[in-house]
């Protein structure tokens, strides 16, 4: 075997007889050898150290994405429950106004219907009493003039005849008159 | 010797160390290769995991890798193979690795030799075979006896089985092997033409712009090639390993 022969001789079947290299099994255990050395190595770092510390981060990565996304959640439901309660709040104090103004314009309507009534039997009662007072000045006013035509007659009467004619039967006759 | 395309692959001792029982393991400029790919997967990996909450560019393509091989393993295997993980991890990265270093001119590419294909595609079919047998006793040789044909289709359908199990550490080492060796030929072949043109001087130097344009499309695919030579490893891996968890077909 020329591998044999060259390897015996410490030089390279390739480089004595120009075949493939690739060929010469007697460089195979050094390459499987330092092939197995350098695989090892690279494994053993991998799977100690490279892996384990990209799959930490990616790890670390995922549960702060979940985490902020539950946060975000919570927050939305928040803000929503923010809003509802901002619109009750609205719609209650709405309808707190509306009320107050309701019972407002009751209050002053009903203010404004007792002072028109109290004003109303101030006046009917003041009316009542002046038409009272006329009839009085009128029944004392017609009395009066009675007496005072009597008295006119009598005047009369005395100055220009000597009769004389009692009060009382001037009085009938005048009242006769008047009626 | 120069103008050998066959001298990038020779393999050159560059520290003798003492046999072991009888073998030689001297450091040779393959070995040498082979630690600087090691070196350069693990620089990449301490550059890129800062374990950052928001990852920088860096950080992005240390975990996009990750993943990569991560979704890789679970798509193809299943999320139970997860355990095979870091394998199918360094066997991406040290192959990815070697096949773009082994890009640079004066470069070593340790993946074109059988010697390391084949080693890593033995190992990886031992690993399906031990694993299986361990995960499932001897009903892992089930994956060979398709279950429900007629009793004389098992006749031809299991020999077949075996067959195509057995050709799955070859073409698994072959082709990663051949892709390296053919490409690094044809580049080193043009590269040789470029240089013989531009000697004959003239009109001959002229006509040299033909092989240096089909060199840039090489290399472009060349580099493809790299890529994809890494992932066809590993994917065909996960495919593999598929037969440790999923005995009946």
């Amino acid at each position: 075997m020329a591998a044999e022969k060259a390897h015996s001789d410490g030089t390279h079947a390739a480089e004595t007889t120009g075949g493939m290299a690739q060929l010469d099994l007697s460089t195979w255990t050094s390459q499987i050898f330092w092939l197995v050395i350098t695989f090892g190595a690279l494994y053993f770092i991998v799977s100690r150290f490279i892996l384990p510390k990209i799959d930490q981060g990616l790890t670390n990565r995922g549960d702060r994405i979940a985490d902020d996304l539950n946060d975000a959640a919570r927050m939305n439901s928040e803000a929503q429950q923010a809003e509802l309660d901002y619109e009750q709040a609205v719609s209650d104090a709405r309808a707190k106004g509306h009320n107050i103004s309701e019972t407002t314009r009751k209050s002053v309507e009903a203010e404004l219907e007792a002072e028109a009534a109290e004003s109303e039997a101030e006046f009917a009662r003041k009316q009542a009493e002046a038409d009272a007072r006329i009839a009085a000045v009128k029944a004392s006013a017609l009395a009066k003039v009675d007496d005072v035509a009597a008295e006119t007659v009598q005047a009369i009467l005395e100055k220009f005849t000597t009769s004389k004619v009692t009060k009382a039967a001037i009085k009938s006759a005048v009242s006769s008159a008047k009626s | 010797m120069a103008n050998d395309p066959m001298k990038q692959f020779e393999i050159k001792k560059i520290l003798e160390l003492p046999q072991i029982a009888g073998q030689d393991i001297s450091f040779t400029n393959s070995s040498l290769w082979m630690v600087i790919g090691v070196v350069a997967v693990i620089v990449f990996f301490a550059l890129t995991t800062k374990g950052k909450l928001i990852p920088g560019r860096m950080q992005s393509l240390g975990e996009m890798s990750y993943e990569f091989i991560a979704n890789m393993v679970k798509d193809t295997t299943g999320p139970e193979a997860m355990k095979f993980f870091p394998f199918v991890f360094c066997l991406f990265f040290f192959i990815l690795f070697a096949n773009i270093i082994g890009m640079n001119p004066y470069a070593f590419t340790t993946t074109s030799h059988l010697a390391v294909t084949v080693a890593m595609a033995l190992f990886t079919i031992g690993i399906v075979i031990v694993a299986g047998i361990w995960k499932n006793g001897f009903k892992w040789f089930k994956i060979f006896v398709p279950s429900d044909l007629p009793l004389p289709m098992y006749l031809l359908i299991v020999p077949i089985e075996i067959i195509s199990f057995l050709s799955r550490p070859v073409t698994l080492a072959v082709r990663l092997f051949a892709n390296m060796t053919a490409g690094h030929v044809m580049l080193k072949l043009f590269a040789i033409f470029i240089a013989f043109l531009v000697g004959k001087g003239g009109l001959m130097a002229g006509a040299a712009i033909v092989p240096i344009i089909g060199t840039l499309g090489l290399v472009a695919l060349e580099f493809l090639v790299a890529g994809l030579q890494a992932f066809v490893f590993a994917i065909l891996t996960c495919v593999y390993l598929n037969d440790v968890y999923h005995v009946d077909h």
